[in-house]
């Protein structure tokens, strides 16, 4: 009995320990190798910390030549232009949704229901023609347009004003509050932690999407994060190896950090879908 | 429950204003949302629709029906046969080693006291990285010559593999990326899914058995997690249907169309070779395919409002 109370938690631990090791070795791969010069990089004997530091070099490299500086205000443009027009879409409209009674509220939380299984990929071609005609494409309106709209968005709102107190909002309507007012003053400093998850949520998708920018950009000067690496992978055909790891640590690193310092609110914002 | 107190409120003679305000207030909130929805999601739907039964080129000066031709075309497509058997089989891979071991993993993980959150910010890790940036990490690391895989690989005897570079393994080893970036993922909703287990279930099958951890898993755990089961399945076999990112960056389909698929195949068709009419088609189809994982997706939810 001693024994197998003893071996349970050493297995367990082993386990979790090897996995552990898989699922950061592409991180440890990424630093160590961003810190190598490229003579250990492509060396016959295999060290894991390098005997020369490069790390300057590298992320030099990376910064300048890569242009990554510029596809990250570029994302940060991108992610903070989509937020915002999303939460001043969403917030309004949930409210309505789930406390006004109006005429197309049935239809519209249907055709939410509906989009809520409609990925970007479906309408994405006639939204191309779209901007194409309207010479739209490449443009930071064209990288952000699809998105302004976020049912999940609407969704996930609504099932939250939906849990709050009607009396209260009757009652602020007796005192002579407009809905505006309400919405503005008591219903959305209530729902802060909905917003904040639903910020990272939206922030981390849009950094890291590959599939629209890839459609709508083609110069150099409006690539997202994860153009920049391709290109900056593309210009790299010699194998620098330790300038693209550079690179590519630059381009995770927000995302990576922001979760580390707000664990609680990105584990509740990624897995939201997972909670409605 | 929440029309009571109003009602009762609204019955001093003030229905009507308060009704007509109402749906002035909500008509004014949702008209941008309704807009919007419109312009970016049903509009386009329609326009797709139609388009898949024409023959539509960009650039071309016009167009004409073309019936289902497309469609017809598309199932005689080779290569779009062989897309939809990568993606399955894809698909087929991801979906079994990212659920079961997010499970297994996730009660690993509960069943530690001070170790618990290291641990679930470690598997989650690359969930919110960014998959193209790491996507190149993976690329070097199973480099033959200069990877540490490769080493890994000749020392323990299986000589030099190139994984990305062979068409029998190619598809695996997306599949095995694919399943490092979700894991983490699947982890947390398992550990939601365990916390809300109530405590006196497992000291009730404690009574009623010696209570071994495979019978506790058995008897309590494993029906008390259906729900979750069930919606952590569909949600990551809609990801893994997705797949797009590490076909681009490390593979473009190839070695010889072996890691061609469904995403990947529709994105060379409608935006590099613009052949509208056909990659509308092909999206009809994926939407097919996107809507029947969402309806039992629906049903998974609907039991899970039953079950508590």
């Amino acid at each position: 009995m001693r024994a197998r109370g003893l071996v349970l938690p050493l297995a367990s631990h082993a386990v979790l320990a090897t996995g552990a090791v898989v699922m950061l070795a592409p991180f440890l791969w990424m630093l160590l190798t961003s810190i190598r010069p490229p003579a250990e990089v492509f060396g016959t004997v295999f060290r894991l910390w390098p005997d020369n530091f490069w790390g300057a070099e590298n992320y030099w490299h990376a910064l300048t030549v890569g242009r990554l500086p510029r596809t990250m205000l570029n994302g940060a443009i991108v992610c903070a232009g989509i937020l915002v027009v999303q939460l001043l879409v969403c917030i309004p409209a949930a409210y309505a949704l789930a406390k006004l009674e109006f005429g197309f509220n049935r239809l519209l939380f249907g055709l939410v229901l509906v989009g809520l299984c409609i990925p970007i990929q479906v309408p994405a071609l006639p939204l191309y023609i779209a901007l194409a005609e309207a010479k739209l494409l490449d443009t930071y309106f064209a990288l952000m347009a699809p998105f302004f709209l976020s049912v999940f968005g609407i969704f996930l709102f609504r099932q939250f004003f939906r849990g709050y107190p009607s009396e209260i909002i009757q009652a602020a309507r007796l005192d002579g509050m407009r809905e505006f007012e309400i919405v503005w003053r008591i219903v959305l400093p209530s729902a802060r932690p909905a917003i904040a998850a639903f910020s990272v949520f939206s922030v981390v998708a849009h950094w890291n999407d590959l599939y629209w920018p890839l459609i709508v950009v083609t110069s150099g000067d409006l690539a997202t994060p994860p153009l920049g690496i391709l290109a900056f992978r593309d210009t790299e055909t010699g194998g620098n190896y330790g300038a693209l790891m550079a690179g590519a640590a630059i381009v995770t690193a927000p995302m990576v950090l922001a979760f580390l310092a707000a664990r609680r609110t990105f584990l509740r914002g990624i897995t939201m879908t997972g909670l409605k | 429950m929440s029309a009571v107190v109003p009602a009762a409120a609204r019955s001093a003679g003030r229905r009507a204003p308060q009704s007509r305000l109402e749906a002035v207030a909500g008509t004014a909130f949702a008209l941008p949302a309704a807009i919007l929805i419109l312009a970016v999601l049903i509009v386009p739907l329609m326009v797709l629709a139609v388009l898949s039964f024409t023959d539509y080129r960009l650039g071309a000066v016009g167009m004409k029906a073309v019936g289902l031709d497309n469609y017809a075309a598309l199932f005689a497509d080779g290569v779009f046969r062989r897309s939809l058997t990568n993606t399955f089989l894809y698909v087929a891979i991801v979906l079994p080693v990212s659920v079961f071991g997010a499970l297994f993993i996730a009660i690993l993980v509960q069943a530690r006291a001070r170790t618990r959150s290291f641990y679930e910010v470690v598997y989650f890790l690359p969930v919110t990285s960014t998959l193209v940036a790491m996507a190149t990490v993976w690329q070097f690391m199973l480099h033959p010559a200069l990877g540490p895989v490769g080493t890994l690989s000749v020392d323990l005897g299986f000589g030099r593999v190139d994984l990305l570079n062979d068409p029998d393994l190619a598809l695996l080893a997306l599949a095995a990326i694919g399943v490092w970036q979700v894991i983490g993922f699947n982890m947390v909703l398992f550990m939601a899914g365990l916390s809300v287990i109530p405590r006196d279930l497992y000291e009730a099958a404690a009574l009623d058995r010696a209570g071994g951890a495979v019978d506790r898993f058995l008897t309590v755990t494993w029906p008390m997690l259906g729900p979750t089961t069930m919606f952590v399945t569909i949600t990551s076999s809609i990801t893994a249907f997705k797949v797009f990112d590490t076909v681009v960056v490390l593979t473009r389909g190839g070695p010889l169309g072996s890691t061609e698929t469904l995403l990947y195949v529709l994105y060379l068709e409608g935006f590099q070779y613009f052949r509208i009419g056909y990659a509308a088609a092909m999206t009809m189809v994926l939407l097919a395919f996107l809507v029947a994982l969402s309806v039992l997706q629906a049903f998974a939810l609907d039991r899970k409002v039953h079950y508590q």
